[in-house]
């Protein structure tokens, strides 16, 4: 983990994906952890598949800057595609991390990335996501990675704490929790750092 | 006391089920829709007995409000930009009927063109309607005013409608670090709505927002101005039952490091958090900056400002709504209008930023105080109302 008083992530999604809710969540059991946090979207034209940005800081004490975020540390990428048209690693400081939702290893997706020389991780989130929750949500495994791979929460405690969180979230269908702390605990297995 | 995270929408919702209102006019709006619906959950849940009038537009959900609160009932609704634009008649039926009305204002540009994000154009149109209008930089400021709205409305002195206002999605969608008060202290603390007069009561029956002759009209609005006035203290008395609850202090604005600012920034928000942000790295520097952030807009704290500007040498006022007077925007014509009547006055630019949500960065600030700076250092005022944060036509070739 980054030595810093405060943490700030960058998300890059598509309306639908579910972005936003990953975003919200890490702010939340960041919170829960004791920090202080942010967790904020940025909204384009309010329909499904449009891009949208979602920002976090995380910090020891309490941030009242309420502006977006221009040199995140890390960078979350919910939607390969986003690479061709959105500028992903755009300020992003070069001790920080690219995380990206693909099938291919850090090293294929180097070559996507020019200008970008920091570290690069990969995670299949939607094969993750279709064999543990049977659809595609890749905002969960996603989350799980950008906790692995930033260490700014401890991963069982973070987990716990998810755990808690669904049990109110999902109070009216408990079923689906259960697969979602399996894809959050396979998914800080797989992703790959490079 | 609990300590949580949650967004300003969540929050305000969550001072609403606290509080308990008797009526709800309910009708959704980006970006304050969140609202109704978090406290219809409240409601479905038994957690409140509000009345909530589910109905088909801003005119009706203002109208329900009104007619609720005449008849005796505490009422409440939420709404943004052009939900405000269509309830523009009957915010003045409101406040003329001396309706202590709450609405909860998530600010959003106003069309058009048609544009969902953050700036004041929805509020600052309603700003000559009679509601008293407190503003928030966080979600926190939100929670706390919102439940400061009643007792400073409903005080038998004021008799005024509060708009509480948060800024869209930088506030009203952005989870934050918040501490709750507990129920019951909130309850308490709110106390129950006792009317001396109202439609409903047998013993003294009321005409409420009859036509209003020109022998009593003029009457009625100098009352209505004298309450606006008187309610400057009330807003402090209640600001002060408030601290002993919460550990939390507020007053008409903040003045935030002003002890011998030599270059303040008067702006209202979110904004705020950013300002300050900017005037710590500054004062690191050396450079003397301060920053007052308006909390409170009708009525306007003039004198109090002027007093707090009085030993500045520049200061900029930062309007996050156009106003298309052709001579700043409303947040500066009101600050250029409390400086007059002080001896010596500090050099006051205007400028205009934010508009349907362009972002504004701790630099960007930071280059106001530099310019700030070099107007007292060279004597040359400069253009005095100007954009900040647009493109020019030559960067969007």
């Amino acid at each position: 983990m980054l030595n810093r008083d405060m943490v700030e992530f960058r998300w890059h999604g598509r309306g639908g994906q579910g972005a936003k809710m990953a975003c919200m969540l890490l702010a939340d059991v960041a919170g829960l952890e004791g920090k202080f946090v942010q967790g904020f979207p940025e909204y384009g034209p309010e329909r499904m598949g449009a891009p949208i940005t979602a920002y976090n800081r995380i910090s020891e004490k309490r941030s009242t800057v309420h502006s977006n975020i221009y040199y995140p540390d890390y960078v979350v990428v919910v939607d390969e595609s986003l690479l061709d048209s959105v500028d992903v690693t755009g300020g992003l400081k070069e001790d920080g991390a690219i995380i990206i939702n693909t099938p291919v290893s850090p090293l294929v997706m180097r070559e996507r990335l020019p200008g970008w020389a920091g570290t690069v991780c990969t995670i299949d989130a939607r094969r993750i996501s279709e064999e543990l929750l049977g659809r595609n949500f890749p905002n969960t495994p996603m989350l799980a990675a950008a906790v692995k791979v930033s260490g700014v929460l401890q991963a069982e405690r973070f987990i716990a704490h998810i755990e808690e969180s669904f049990k109110h979230k999902f109070a009216d269908k408990p079923q689906v929790i259960a697969g979602n702390i399996a894809t959050l605990k396979r998914s800080m297995e797989e992703v790959q750092i490079g | 006391m609990m300590n949580k995270c949650m967004s300003g929408n969540e929050a305000v919702a969550y001072a609403l089920m606290q509080i308990n209102p008797d009526v709800m006019g309910a009708f959704p709006i980006t970006p304050s829709t969140e609202i109704p619906e978090y406290f219809a959950n409240y409601v479905a849940n038994g957690q409140v007995n509000t009345e909530y009038v589910t109905v088909e537009s801003e005119h009706s959900s203002m109208s329900v409000c009104i007619a609720a609160q005449a008849a005796g009932a505490r009422s409440v609704c939420a709404t943004s930009s052009c939900g405000l634009a269509l309830m523009y008649e009957l915010l003045y039926v409101a406040a003329s009927c001396r309706l202590p009305i709450t609405l909860a204002c998530v600010n959003r540009a106003l069309s058009g063109p048609i544009n969902i994000n953050h700036d004041y154009s929805d509020s600052m149109g309603a700003r000559d309607a009679g509601w008293i209008q407190i503003y928030a930089e966080n979600n926190q400021e939100a929670y706390d005013n919102f439940i400061m709205a009643m007792p400073i409305g409903e005080s038998p002195s004021i008799r005024l409608p509060v708009m509480t206002c948060m800024d869209g999605f930088i506030t009203s969608h952005a989870v934050e670090n918040i501490e709750l008060l507990d129920t019951d202290v909130v309850r308490n603390f709110v106390g129950e709505y006792k009317p001396e007069n109202y439609l409903l009561k047998k013993e003294n029956p009321l005409a409420v927002g009859p036509y209003d002759i020109s022998a009593y009209y003029m009457e009625h609005k100098v009352q209505e101005a004298e309450s606006m006035k008187a309610a400057k203290a009330r807003i402090k008395e209640v600001a002060a039952r408030f601290a002993k609850i919460s550990g939390r202090s507020y007053s008409l604005f903040e003045e935030y490091r002003m002890e011998d600012a030599q270059y303040a920034i008067v702006l209202m928000g979110s904004t705020a958090g950013t300002a300050k942000a900017a005037v710590d790295k500054l004062r690191q520097e050396g450079v003397k900056a301060g920053l007052i952030k308006i909390r409170v807009f009708r009525p306007f704290p003039g004198e109090e400002l002027a007093q707090a500007l009085a030993n500045t040498r520049a200061v900029a006022v930062m309007d996050k709504s156009e106003g298309f007077s052709g001579n700043g925007g409303p947040l500066f014509t009101e600050t250029r209008s409390a400086l007059y009547d002080l001896k010596d006055r500090p050099y006051l630019i205007d400028i205009v930023f934010g508009l349907g949500g362009r972002d504004i960065k701790i630099e960007d600030i930071e280059k106001v105080f530099l310019r700030l700076a070099n107007i007292a250092a060279s004597g040359e005022l400069g253009p005095v109302y100007t954009h900040l944060g647009q493109r020019s036509k030559e960067d969007v070739k």
